[in-house]
């Protein structure tokens, strides 16, 4: 339900009112339209981080150990990772919902 | 203060002024009435007189993206466009005022083309009014150098943080030299300080600006209008300060011999010196006339036109604009804000693409004035 307010009642709330949001704050999950997620062959993955160079999203990110994980946060299920990756170590699997 | 004298026209104007305001950042990209800034800046930096970031790019979109850039960065930013060129620019002028953004940018007023001129009216510059910008419209060549600098003041203040757009007509300011005073720079430094930005791009701290929202839209709309509103009293203290440095006072309106007058004028622009003219010469057959130029266009001063206005009985807004299909669009304007006033308030339309306007042709509207009952629209053909 929406209150009808005067025009001079409205605060101006200065900075607040710029539309920016710093690292982390987002926290909207942008995953929901997907239908497919990687799966990623730790058997077959060279660790040459093409997929992480590639992903639009930046939903794949690096291990300590080198080899690569999707944030399914982030992850549209593009399927970019699978199509740029060499060694052809990941695979799209339907999600199940 | 001292200041120096010289005779400088509109482009060098605004020269003096983005140096006086110590830019950082220049993007541009000619057109006719605004050229010469280019020359001069170009060659300014050549002798090492005045070094902001100059980037000539490949168009006027380029031009506004790039001050967007530089802005978002913390730099103090000016730009300069016109008639088809702010034109171009109009989908970013949005983005800035939506971002926030305390960039300055000038627009050397010019008629649209089709057919094509070179010379002013005040389409460009009026087709502009609903972007979120601050806007000032100048008549002197002194009123914008004073302008760009005052206006720098008013963006960047936390309460504001809105860009300005100041209208400077082209050829009648932009190439003819008028006497103006150049204030000295140690004083401009003390009055604008350097621009500290809080909100800005920074590898340290990696952010994103203008977010996708949703519901959140019609937040960020009203905090635009909200901050414009309040802006004008920011304009007014601007201008008391400025008064108190160099003397010379302005305000959200300029009131000409109105105390007693019994029909005006309403106009914008350097055409209200001809129109000036023409009430001094009416005044000295005693006929009571007066005018009232607008200073500031966004925010609107309703406020300040009914005070203003407030013994005359007939009203005369002149516009060197056309809204085809509607009428004049300051006259759409000035009539809202004198609505509950028990007034006749007519139209007139004069010196599209810059077509000649003499005293003689503002006697003839003042004439108009005194005999219409009703209100009318008319044309000075």
């Amino acid at each position: 339900m929406s209150k009808l307010v005067s025009e001079e009642k409205i605060k101006n709330d200065g900075l607040k009112g710029i539309p920016f949001a710093r690292f982390g704050q987002l926290k909207v999950s942008r995953g929901s339209w997907r239908t497919h997620i990687p799966k990623i062959d730790e058997k077959k993955c060279i660790k040459c981080h093409l997929c992480w160079l590639y992903c639009p999203d930046t939903a794949i990110k690096i291990k300590k150990n080198g080899f690569v994980y999707s944030d399914l946060k982030l992850c549209k299920g593009c399927w970019i990772c699978a199509e740029i990756c060499p060694a052809k170590a990941i695979k799209m699997v339907r999600e199940k919902k | 203060m001292k200041e120096q004298k010289e005779i400088l026209d509109g482009n060098t104007a605004a020269a003096y002024a983005a140096k006086l305001s110590r830019v950082q950042c220049i993007p541009i990209f000619p057109i006719t009435p605004q050229t010469e800034f280019i020359d001069i800046i170009s060659k300014w930096q050549r002798k090492k007189f005045f070094m902001p970031e100059y980037k000539v790019l490949e168009s006027e979109h380029s031009v506004i993206s790039a001050a967007v850039g530089s802005e978002l960065t913390g730099a103090r930013t000016f730009t300069f466009s016109g008639s088809q060129g702010i034109l171009l620019m109009h989908e970013i002028l949005y983005i800035a005022a939506g971002l926030r953004l305390p960039m300055v940018m000038v627009n050397g007023s010019r008629g649209l083309s089709a057919p094509i001129t070179l010379w002013p009216d005040h389409d460009d510059f009026l087709a502009m009014r609903d972007t979120g910008w601050i806007m000032l419209a100048t008549e002197t060549n002194q009123e914008l150098l004073d302008s760009i600098i005052m206006a720098f003041k008013v963006s960047e203040n936390q309460k504001v943080m809105l860009p300005s757009l100041i209208n400077m007509d082209g050829f009648i300011q932009s190439y003819t030299r008028t006497e103006v005073r150049i204030p000295e720079q140690k004083s401009i430094d003390k009055f604008l300080p350097p621009l500290k930005m809080k909100v800005k791009l920074d590898v340290k701290e990696p952010m994103t600006l203008g977010i996708p929202v949703m519901g959140e839209y019609q937040y960020f709309k009203e905090q635009v209008h909200k901050a414009l509103l309040d802006s004008k009293e920011e304009i007014k203290k601007v201008c008391f300060e400025w008064k108190k440095l160099t003397g010379r006072s302005y305000d959200v309106v300029e009131r000409f011999h109105l105390n007693d007058a019994k029909v005006a004028i309403v106009i914008m622009g350097a055409n209200s010196t001809v129109a000036k003219a023409s009430v001094l010469s009416l005044r000295k057959k005693g006929k009571k006339v007066g005018l009232l130029r607008l200073r500031l266009i966004r925010p609107f001063p309703s406020k300040e036109i009914v005070a203003a206005l407030k013994n005359v009985k007939a009203v005369g807004v002149c516009d060197q604009n056309i809204s085809p299909g509607q009428s004049g669009i300051l006259y759409q304007e000035v009539k809202a804000a004198l609505s509950n006033e028990n007034k006749v308030v007519s139209n007139y339309i004069f010196g599209l693409g810059g077509r000649f306007v003499s005293e003689k042709d503002f006697e003839k509207v003042f004439d108009d004035l005194f005999k219409n009952k009703k209100e009318v629209r008319k044309w000075l053909q």
